[in-house]
């Protein structure tokens, strides 16, 4: 394997990771929003507010790592996505700045304050939205080379279908993924109200999102031909997703076994987010850009993965203290130590 | 947009952003320690007092924390954004560090949120003091490792130009450049200091306004000892720091001092206005610059003559040196004067006139911690990497900068508002004579049972 490819393989987790933790932390601030709109939040704030309180910090590392991760290892996105990304990456960031600190006033400051509530629900969901967008640049056909200097095309990339479509596919794939976790979080709560409603969001959100995922891959034969190859190429990934996904319905479907319906889930993310890593190879930047042209000096790549190492060997055990201490103890889930903040 | 527009805004906007990230990025690296601190010493003299000022600092700091996150979270992409030519060269050689700051800042990440939420989960308090460990050490981290980022940026080394292109890299060298051990030290102990009077502040604040609890005076008392310690440690620090720029960057500490000829024996030139090349107004200490230069009362320090034109960096950061260091000298001056008074038991000491410097004291550092940083950019002009790239270089192409600024303008208002208004009422609605109360209701509740 070569550096190129690792480094890679490190961001695509981290990416990843940010996919599923990001997309329960938004889905789940939706979920709170339209709660109190309907007068439904007595079921749901806590479930929410439980899981949520501990973690919201590291979600937004995840992210950080991925950007700072990409800059180290490919500098030259910085060139080209950091030249043509200041409109939509700002967007993004004011949004996630919202969201992150009416969150934190919310919880720490004014418990139960309809405006803040609401205005990291709404802030959240317009994330994923925003930062998709970057996805669908890298797929090619919206940036132009001008006197040498990349320009983003932005009439082009919002008349165009793909566009919309991630961006659907986004959203959908945010409240499914979080509602799914929820459902199988409040059913170890023993609360079978919010295991109910949640459950029902879960079932509503699985069908969009995978006609949207379905739909990306027909729209990608036109708009870039040569990925739409490579995608074929690995079809049989796709397929184990797309079973993984009728096994997390059908659990759900028949009220059993959250637990699991969630893993298959996790999965079916997993498989389809590196097959269609895999398949947009060796593209950062369609076609201007690829992982090896990009790469940074040997003496970099190798200092940052041995950094990358190390770090996770203090990392992986914090993290496992952090569930072991919220997401899996079963008093803390259920609410029956007291989650007194300090 | 023309280029130059592009870059002015540029400017602007970082500017803007690092200048409101700073406020609450020095609370997130000193406050932990402090927090640590007041639980140390409250199961140590087994006072209840401190452990509740451990308890509330933290639940402000939650606050504090979020808006330094988010703020962070958006000044790490606009590097990206508003520099990419600067990153894209940089990323290769300095990419290290910004990748071991997201690891610290991780690790910190996840400490602060099982401390927040394990205050009930510990019979032993002890336990409880060990998670802040690993909080108060990966927001140190974090700060040095971003400043050595910013190190490199002054002093970049690690890598050689071969028709423009880098070799013989060395991220380890990039990283531990000559000016990294000043800079990191001064910012850490800026930071510790800064966050000390701050908390000061808040108390004797309390203390004026009508509580006259003991906790309270214990809080003044507590933080206006530590912040002397690293006020004075801030002050040695900034002499060694001066000496580096007398080395290394010498058109620096003659645009701060507006030193203009090259000279033996040279005075030191305090506050004053300048009127073309005339100083006027001001107060000159003779033989100080020298010193400060090079510890020789008769040494030659390095005038702006000995610079083109168009490497100067503008004079006007001669004033926010004297901001930064009248108000160090003040602090140091201050919270020496409070702890002696406090020691030999002096009335004085407890005075609403002495109580309400302290109340400046916060604020103060605050201020001086912004001059210090705008002085230190503003005087590296015109490099973002020292005779290496020019700002002008490194900024973007791209043509809506300055919409940007005014959304991020919007941004920052809204969250400096808000943070202040969800500190307030936090604190207001529950004084701690209420919780104290609680507390003992706690305890009878418990004793009878």
């Amino acid at each position: 394997m070569t550096l190129e490819i690792i480094g890679i393989t490190v961001l695509w987790f981290f990416l990843f990771g940010y996919v599923i933790v990001g997309s329960i932390d938004f889905g789940a601030g939706f979920f709170n929003a339209y709660s109190l709109l309907t007068n439904r939040q007595h079921i749901l704030t806590n479930i929410i507010q439980r899981y949520l309180s501990p973690v919201w910090e590291v979600t937004n590392v995840f992210l950080v790592f991925f950007f700072v991760g990409i800059i180290g290892f490919f500098p030259k996105t910085a060139f080209y996505y950091g030249t043509t990304l200041l409109v939509p990456a700002s967007i993004a960031i004011i949004l996630l700045a919202i969201r992150g600190s009416y969150y934190a006033f919310e919880t720490y400051g004014s418990r139960g304050h309809k405006g803040y509530s609401f205005m990291y629900g709404a802030a959240g969901i317009l994330i994923p939205a925003s930062l998709s967008v970057v996805l669908t640049i890298s797929e090619g056909g919206f940036i132009d080379m001008v006197d040498g200097q990349p320009v983003l095309d932005y009439s082009r990339l919002f008349l165009s279908p793909l566009t919309w479509s991630i961006v659907v596919l986004a959203i959908a794939a945010t409240l499914y993924i979080s509602a799914v976790f929820l459902t199988w979080y409040a059913s170890k709560a023993e609360d079978a109200g919010a295991t109910k409603l949640l459950r029902k969001y879960a079932l509503i959100w699985a069908l969009p999102t995978m006609i949207t995922a379905t739909g990306i891959i027909v729209e990608l034969r036109a708009h870039n031909p040569e990925h739409y190859a490579n995608i074929l190429d690995v079809w049989w990934a796709f397929l184990i997703s797309g079973l993984l996904f009728f096994g997390t319905v059908y659990l759900l479907w028949t009220k059993r076994n959250y637990g699991w319906a969630f893993l298959l889930l996790v999965g079916q993310f997993f498989i389809a987010f590196f097959a269609y890593g895999w398949s947009h190879r060796p593209y950062l930047l369609y076609p201007y850009l690829t992982i090896y042209d990009g790469f940074t000096n040997e003496t970099m790549a190798i200092a940052l993965i041995i950094a990358f190492i190390a770090g996770l060997c203090l990392l992986l055990p914090s993290l496992y203290l952090l569930l072991r201490l919220f997401l899996f103890n079963k008093d803390y889930v259920a609410g029956k130590k007291e989650d007194n903040h300090a | 947009m023309g280029n130059e527009e592009a870059v002015f805004f540029s400017r602007l906007l970082t500017e803007m952003t690092l200048s409101f990230h700073i406020i609450y990025a020095t609370i997130g690296v000193g406050v932990p320690l402090m927090i640590m601190l007041a639980q140390y010493v409250g199961i140590k003299k087994n006072d209840e007092h401190y452990i509740l000022l451990a308890r509330r600092w933290a639940r402000g700091f939650v606050i504090t924390v979020a808006v330094g996150v988010v703020t962070g979270t958006a000044i790490g992409l606009q590097l990206s954004l508003l520099w990419p030519n600067f990153m894209e060269l940089a990323g290769q050689v300095i990419a290290l560090p910004l990748f071991l700051e997201a690891f610290a800042f991780f690790f910190e990440a996840i400490f602060l949120g099982i401390y927040l939420y394990t205050w009930d989960r510990f019979e032993n308090q002890k336990k409880h003091l060990l998670l802040l460990v690993p909080v108060a050490f990966g927001a140190a981290m974090s700060a040095v490792f971003i400043t050595m980022v910013n190190a490199f940026m002054n002093a970049p080394q690690g890598f050689d130009m071969v028709d423009g292109e880098l070799v013989n890299i060395s991220p380890l060298l990039a990283m531990f450049n000559p000016a990294m051990p000043t800079k990191v030290a001064h910012v850490v102990s800026t930071a510790l200091m800064t966050s000390a009077f701050v908390l000061a502040s808040i108390g004797a604040f309390r203390l004026l306004k009508g509580s006259n609890h003991i906790y309270h005076k214990k809080a003044v008392y507590l933080m206006v000892k530590v912040g002397l310690v690293f006020s004075i440690a801030t002050a040695i620090i900034g002499d060694f720091s001066g000496k580096y720029l007398a080395e290394y960057q010498p058109e620096k500490l003659a645009a701060a001092e507006w030193h203009f000829e090259t000279s033996e024996a040279a005075p030191l030139i305090l506050y004053g206005i300048l009127d073309g090349e005339e100083v006027k107004y001001a107060i000159k200490i003779p033989f100080a610059l020298s010193i400060l230069a090079h510890n020789d009362p008769n040494a030659e320090v390095i005038g702006l003559d000995q610079f083109p034109e168009d490497e100067i960096p503008p004079l006007y950061i001669h004033y926010f040196f004297n901001i930064m260091i009248t108000i160090g000298m003040f602090m140091v001056m201050l919270s020496a004067f409070y702890v002696v008074a406090k020691w030999r038991k002096w009335k004085f000491a407890n005075s609403r006139f002495i109580l309400w410097l302290i109340v400046a004291g916060g604020p103060l550092s605050m201020i001086a911690i912004q001059a210090g940083w705008w002085m230190t950019e503003v005087g590296r002009q015109p490099w973002i990497l020292y005779q290496i790239m020019t700002v002008e270089q490194g900024a973007t192409s791209s043509g809506s900068v300055d919409i940007m600024v005014v959304a991020f303008a919007i941004l920052y208002l809204i969250l400096g508002i808000g943070s202040v208004v969800v500190l307030r009422r936090m604190f207001r609605n529950n004084p701690v004579e209420k919780e104290l109360d609680k507390l003992d209701q706690e305890r009878l509740e418990g004793d009878t049972k």
